[in-house]
């Protein structure tokens, strides 16, 4: 589905029909900078299973991305999602020195000059976005959860990853949203406005879930204490996979749910560390790890001519 | 003497009224069931249900309240019956259920709408080991009813459909959140509807069966809940336990329910 057909759906939709799951879908660049004065320009597409991203990396630095939604095939989210930011700045595909794929459609990136994984794509965009000091990463997808452990260059020491069950990704967090009838990027906020604090839900599973949260609101929940209890269980869910591998400090949380404080912060709390911040969009940390790996491979072509 | 067995579960509950009489000298059952009382989201609250399926029981009976000597419950909710004077797991009760409709069973395959589990049973119905998993819809009913309203099936044409299936395509997805997509990405590559509720039913079938092999399949086996009236599934779970049989009761839901009401009648002796 392009966006056309995805703002077009959205905008017939009945009230009743109104989707809470929709994330925002952005396109952002650097306008203080003009991408025709860089001398390699690399691309880097993550084609995710619920979202894809590319972006823009200019001489080594970020230039510019664009997220979305990912449609029904892999060649064309990834093609829609490039298409997005180069028809705002006016570029095209011949511009670009070196596109890399990651992702779970990497594969079908049909103009990718290469594939990477999404994990070692994720470590190195994390080491741009949080810096040299980040050694374990928390990405948290839209279907699975991965934490990953990297040195100070980016380079992925060791990973453990559950892509078995919703609890604990971004589609569960779209369950739960829809359930509440909470527009997703509210839910973060409305989590810490409550009385106390509750103890997280019992259920782990997202389709159990359901018959749980009608359970407390009977029991004289508020909404927002609901959605606290899911942020909590699921914070101690991605808690005890990091466990797993352990948690070393210049901890750093990729993926779309990095983007929910409710999470978040829940899970500082349980680990008692703070995360290292970053001014860049979490969820664009797989593709900027690509296209930085397009620029190195870039470099090292130079060097060898 | 009349007693009562509630077995309340996740998605419904069902109510047994057992009477003991004696013939001869010698004490026989007789027991008849209410149908279930389905509770959909934002139904009723479960204590409620239970008192209303209970009131409906002892109307279609023509039985009092007062003629209930005791009432026993089972099941998820068990806790939220208030005016049973005693709670059975849901183990005890499907395997003392089971074994009174089919004394020969030993093997009691117990799956709901959101748990399934394996039960060994001794002669005299006592649950002697069991396994199952609470914590994850993928081997329960929760599961097979999501992916027939992804197909747009009536549950009953899903599990026929699915018996019109020779094909075995493996299901990648476990969750049945991430099996929802699956199957529509399947529906979209054109795969006939029949084809893709069998590999669903299989997946469960699958599920349960690791299930019932952590306690071991030995002698006869017995089918009970829900998914008992799924066709599909119990061809599907055949085929994964490697039996040649299954036996099914007419009325899978109420046999729990009915091992309830059988303890709760001994306890009066």
């Amino acid at each position: 589905m392009n966006a056309e057909v995805a703002a077009a759906s959205v905008a017939e939709a009945a009230p009743e029909k109104k989707e809470f799951w929709r994330w925002q879908e952005n396109t952002v660049w650097d306008e203080n900078k003009d991408w025709r004065d860089a001398k390699i320009i690399t691309c880097g597409i993550d084609v995710g299973s619920v979202s894809s991203q590319a972006v823009l990396v200019c001489d080594g630095e970020l230039y510019g991305y664009n997220s979305m939604r990912t449609g029904n095939n892999s060649p064309d989210s990834a093609k829609n999602a490039l298409q997005g930011i180069m028809d705002k700045i006016g570029m095209k595909l011949e511009d670009i020195n070196y596109v890399v794929g990651t992702g779970y459609g990497r594969v079908n990136v049909p103009f990718a000059h290469k594939a990477i994984t999404e994990i070692a794509c994720h470590a190195r965009g994390a080491n741009y976005m949080g810096g040299n000091k980040v050694r374990t990463i928390l990405d948290m997808g839209g279907q699975d959860c991965k934490a990953i452990h990297c040195d100070e260059k980016g380079k992925v020491t060791n990973f453990l990853m559950n892509d078995k069950c919703a609890a604990g990704t971004g589609r569960g967090m779209e369950v739960i949203s829809d359930l509440m009838q909470i527009p997703i990027a509210e839910l973060g906020p409305r989590s810490f406005d409550v009385d106390v604090e509750p103890e997280a839900v019992s259920s782990i599973c997202v389709v159990f879930a359901k018959s749980e949260a009608l359970g407390l609101l009977k029991a004289g929940y508020t909404k927002n204490k609901v959605i606290a209890a899911y942020c909590q269980a699921m914070a101690e869910r991605v808690v005890s996979l990091l466990e797993r591998i352990g948690v070393e400090e210049g901890f750093f949380i990729t993926g779309g749910i990095a983007k929910n404080p409710g999470v978040v912060k829940r899970i500082e709390r349980i680990l008692g560390i703070k995360q290292v911040e970053t001014k860049i969009d979490s969820q664009i940390a797989g593709a900027l790890g690509a296209a930085l790996f397009g620029y190195t491979l870039m470099q090292k072509q130079a060097k060898a001519a | 003497m009349i007693t009562a067995g509630i077995d309340m579960g996740s998605r419904s509950v069902k109510v047994v009224l057992l009477e003991e009489i004696k013939v001869d000298g010698a004490p026989q059952l007789n027991y008849s069931v209410k149908k279930a009382h389905l509770m959909m989201p934002g139904d009723i609250d479960a204590d409620q249900a239970a008192e209303k399926a209970f009131t409906e029981a002892l109307a279609a009976a023509g039985v009092s309240r007062d003629q209930v000597k005791s009432v026993f419950a089972t099941g998820a909710g068990r806790k939220q019956v208030e005016f049973a004077t005693e709670g059975v797991t849901e183990m005890t009760a499907g395997a003392r259920g089971a074994v009174y409709m089919y004394p020969q069973a030993r093997t009691v395959v117990d799956v709901g709408a959101e748990e399934g589990r394996g039960i060994k049973t001794d002669s005299d119905g006592k649950a002697i080991d069991f396994a199952g998993n609470e914590k994850c819809a993928a081997g329960a009913g929760s599961f097979a009813e999501a992916m027939s309203r992804a197909l747009q099936l009536s549950l009953k044409e899903f599990g026929e459909a699915s018996l019109r299936s020779d094909k075995s395509i493996p299901m990648n997805a476990q969750c049945t959140v991430f099996a929802e997509s699956e199957v529509v990405s399947l529906i979209h590559s054109s795969t006939p509807k029949e084809d893709i509720a069998k590999a669903v039913l299989d997946a469960v079938a699958s599920r349960v069966c690791a299930m019932v092999r952590r306690v071991g399949i030995e002698g006869n086996v017995v089918l009970i809940g829900g998914m008992v009236h799924n066709p599909g599934f119990v061809q599907s779970l055949k085929t994964a336990m490697d039996v040649d049989q299954v036996l099914l009761p007419d009325l899978p839901e109420f046999v729990s329910a009915l091992g309830c009401a059988l303890i709760a009648a001994e306890r009066q002796h």
